[in-house]
């Protein structure tokens, strides 16, 4: 047990070194640098002459080591990030980026945390259902459910939601407390006021992947009841509810611990989507203005750590797989 | 006795009623071809049956959109900016049924909410006429044209109403679903090619080579897919014209969606390359390109058009996704998500609940073909009963 817990951690090392350089050069793709809209800007509002401009660019340039080849550049940011923690400074928030992952990377995780943790909580219940009523109507509405709530993209869904919301309430939701509640201190009224908010994002994010784990759930599960130890425990006597969830059900549940390796990705996506359309402070809509504004250091950093971040829950789930079943841990 | 049984039992010539005639069609079964099994099985899923009704529908409408689509993809009808959908009407009270005409429609601007409200004006009517004439176009890029299916002679006619540009929102959509629809076959065209050679590769030979592609592969899963999208996306330049970025953004979508097909040929290749009959080709001395095309693609093929079905929805919503978030898609050139990128806003939506119309086609489209991946899939095995 703990020599394989051991492995997998060992191998999440380079793997980690592996995002931090992808993350790094995607970011450097795009053409030019953040330097040049900068000062681009500036020439538009102040009117700079072009030479102070140039002056400006080159000496922006050698503070923030631009004008250094790639791997120089990605080696001053890496060996900053390890002895430091510092991911840099992002130049459109002119903070350094660390203060704005710490403020905004709980939140996210948070989110999508609650996300993936809903999801199951809403189907592990109907899996379980709709496998033992095989065929009953209820089982033909959760599965047309499960169709529609995996052919539903997540930023419609949202939309949707709010906009229906919005027509029988007249509340317009957005962010994650009202604004009458935005810097009071903890209660209990905010607390209430944040699970108001935070409902349709919540619902939205769990949605296509509850969608998917009935689907799985439902299957495994129909294929254990089919098996020979049900008939046999049920021809001895062993009462219905008993059976099922002493046996079946627990077989049926150990391949979703293993879903966590894409349902967390997933959930991350959709959690930058809910975020832009609804207007959370998490990471996700500032990725996408740092990205396209070029801030790399910001942009670089969010896309490290949300890609670390699944890394380490993927191998969490590993391990607990390895716990809970003895098949692969002897297997 | 179960239907399923006797089916078997007339295929073996039996019946279960000794002297009910054998049916003609049922014998033909056992001479059928694996792809005429597959499609008599699959005809019998009825929901994916409609379905692939509706895909085809939707992709002739994506293909003759210049046709069809009573507007040119971005031209603006003067003056209707935020008009509601107009009716199309055959009866008028009073007055009886007439050739297909719409009421005229005035916009005004109402001064308590400040929206433009459209006002229908009962006592004028716009004809609705087929095959009116129009500018001359290419139809399908070489055939000279100068009719459209549906016009009025005069005023404008919207079936699903117009943007705040002025824009037909039918008309756009339908120009809109080229691309989104055909990321989706590109896509996945792309995604196979990897899949298949990676995959092919992984599952045939096995040993390094095998344990090399699955990590690269769960390596590939474990990364959060749309950051990494959005990242890649913005790395488009914006100079590149609407081609260059549609297939720069399918080879985006497509960098993650091999792995799962990757993983499908993989699996059956180990499971079907121990079979006696590949030995058999081995011995004989088939080559190893020889044996993975001739012998082993058509045991997996089946499986294979299953995952790929299932694939394709997941591109049009990837991109979908992408041309909503700003990065995908961009204007002048449209797509579902690029036009749903203007709903993001709930009083617009609220005051032109019209603005949602691209997305009921996302939906029918993305549904359509998860129901036909899951007709397929019942139907890939058809020796299975």
């Amino acid at each position: 047990m703990l020599r394989i817990i051991g492995k997998r951690l060992l191998l999440v090392i380079p793997l980690l070194f592996i995002i931090s350089m992808l993350s790094f050069v995607i970011i450097q793709l795009p053409p030019g640098d953040y330097v040049e809209t900068y000062i681009l800007n500036l020439r538009q509002m102040g009117g700079i002459p072009f030479e102070d401009a140039y002056h400006l660019a080159d000496q922006l340039r050698e503070r923030y080591a631009l004008d250094k080849p790639l791997l120089v550049q990605y080696s001053i940011w890496m060996r900053h990030i390890v002895t430091k923690g510092d991911f840099g400074n992002s130049f459109t928030y002119d903070r350094p980026v660390t203060d704005i992952l710490r403020e905004r990377v709980p939140r996210t995780m948070a989110i999508t945390l609650a996300g993936v943790l809903l999801s199951w909580l809403i189907a592990v219940p109907i899996g379980i259902y709709s496998a033992v009523h095989q065929y009953s109507f209820s089982d033909y509405v959760f599965t047309f459910l499960g169709f529609v709530g995996l052919s539903f993209p997540a930023f419609l869904f949202a939309i949707v939601l709010v906009f229906i919301v919005f027509q029988y309430t007249g509340w317009a939701i957005t962010g994650i407390f009202s604004s009458a509640f935005e810097d009071a201190p903890w209660s209990l009224a905010k607390f209430w006021d944040m699970l108001k908010n935070m409902t349709i994002p919540m619902i939205v994010l769990s949605t296509s992947g509850a969608a998917a784990l009935i689907r799985i759930l439902r299957a495994t599960l129909l294929d254990e009841l089919k098996k020979q130890y049900v008939i046999t425990a049920r021809s001895k006597g062993l009462r219905e509810m008993r059976l099922l969830f002493k046996y079946p059900v627990r077989v049926a549940i150990n391949p979703l611990i293993s879903t966590i390796g894409w349902l967390l990705p997933a959930a991350v996506g959709g959690e930058i989507v809910v975020s832009q359309v609804l207007n959370l402070p998490t990471t996700g809509p500032i990725l996408l203005t740092s990205v396209l504004d070029q801030d790399m250091y910001l942009a670089g950093g969010i896309l490290f750590i949300l890609s670390s971040l699944t890394l380490v829950g993927t191998l969490i789930s590993d391990i607990l797989l390895v716990a809970v079943d003895p098949r692969i841990r002897f297997g | 006795m179960g239907k399923a049984t006797s089916n078997v039992l007339s295929l073996l010539g039996l019946s279960s009623h000794p002297r009910a005639p054998v049916k003609e069609p049922k014998k033909d079964l056992a001479f059928a071809s694996q792809g005429q099994l597959v499609w008599h099985k699959f005809r019998k899923h009825k929901v994916a049956m409609g379905s692939l009704v509706v895909l085809t529908l939707l992709y002739i409408g994506a293909i003759f959109a210049d046709f069809i689509a009573p507007y040119e993809k971005n031209y603006r009808i003067p003056d209707v900016q935020f008009s509601a959908p107009t009716r199309v009407r055959v009866y008028e009270p009073g007055k009886g049924f007439s050739r297909p005409f719409v009421f005229a429609v005035k916009r005004q601007l109402d001064m308590t909410t400040f929206t433009y409200e459209t006002v229908i004006d009962r006592s004028q009517k716009w004809h609705l006429r087929f095959f009116v004439n129009t500018d001359p176009y290419k139809l399908l890029g070489f055939i000279p044209v100068s009719h459209r299916l549906f016009g009025v002679d005069t005023g404008y006619i919207s079936l699903f109403g117009t943007d705040n540009l002025g824009i037909d929102i039918l008309s756009q959509t339908l120009y809109a679903s080229r691309i989104s629809l055909s990321v989706g076959l590109v896509g996945v065209a792309i995604s196979f090619v990897l899949g298949v050679i990676l995959g092919g590769i992984s599952g045939y030979f096995g040993g390094t080579v095998d344990l090399i592609i699955q990590r690269i592969i769960e390596f590939v899963i474990t990364l959060p897919q749309l950051p990494l999208w959005i990242a890649l996306s913005a790395a488009v330049p914006n100079r590149w014209t609407g081609i260059e970025t549609f297939f720069a953004i399918t080879v985006i979508l497509s960098l993650v969606g091999w792995t799962s097909l990757a993983r499908v040929v993989r699996g059956r290749l180990i499971s079907m390359r121990e079979e006696d009959y590949v030995m058999a080709a081995r011995v004989a001395g088939r080559r190893d390109g020889a044996i993975i095309r001739l012998h082993l693609l058509p045991g997996f093929m089946s499986y294979l058009v299953v995952s790929i079905t299932l694939a394709i929805p997941a591109m049009i919503l990837g991109e979908t996704t992408l041309s909503f978030l700003g990065v995908g898609i961009l204007p002048p050139e449209v797509s579902w998500g690029a036009m749903l990128r203007e709903a993001n806003d709930v009083t617009l939506i609220f005051n032109y609940t019209w603005y949602l119309t691209p997305c009921i086609f996302v939906i029918v489209a993305v549904l359509a073909y998860n129901f036909i991946g899951d007709g397929l899939r019942d139907a890939a095995d058809p020796y299975s009963r």
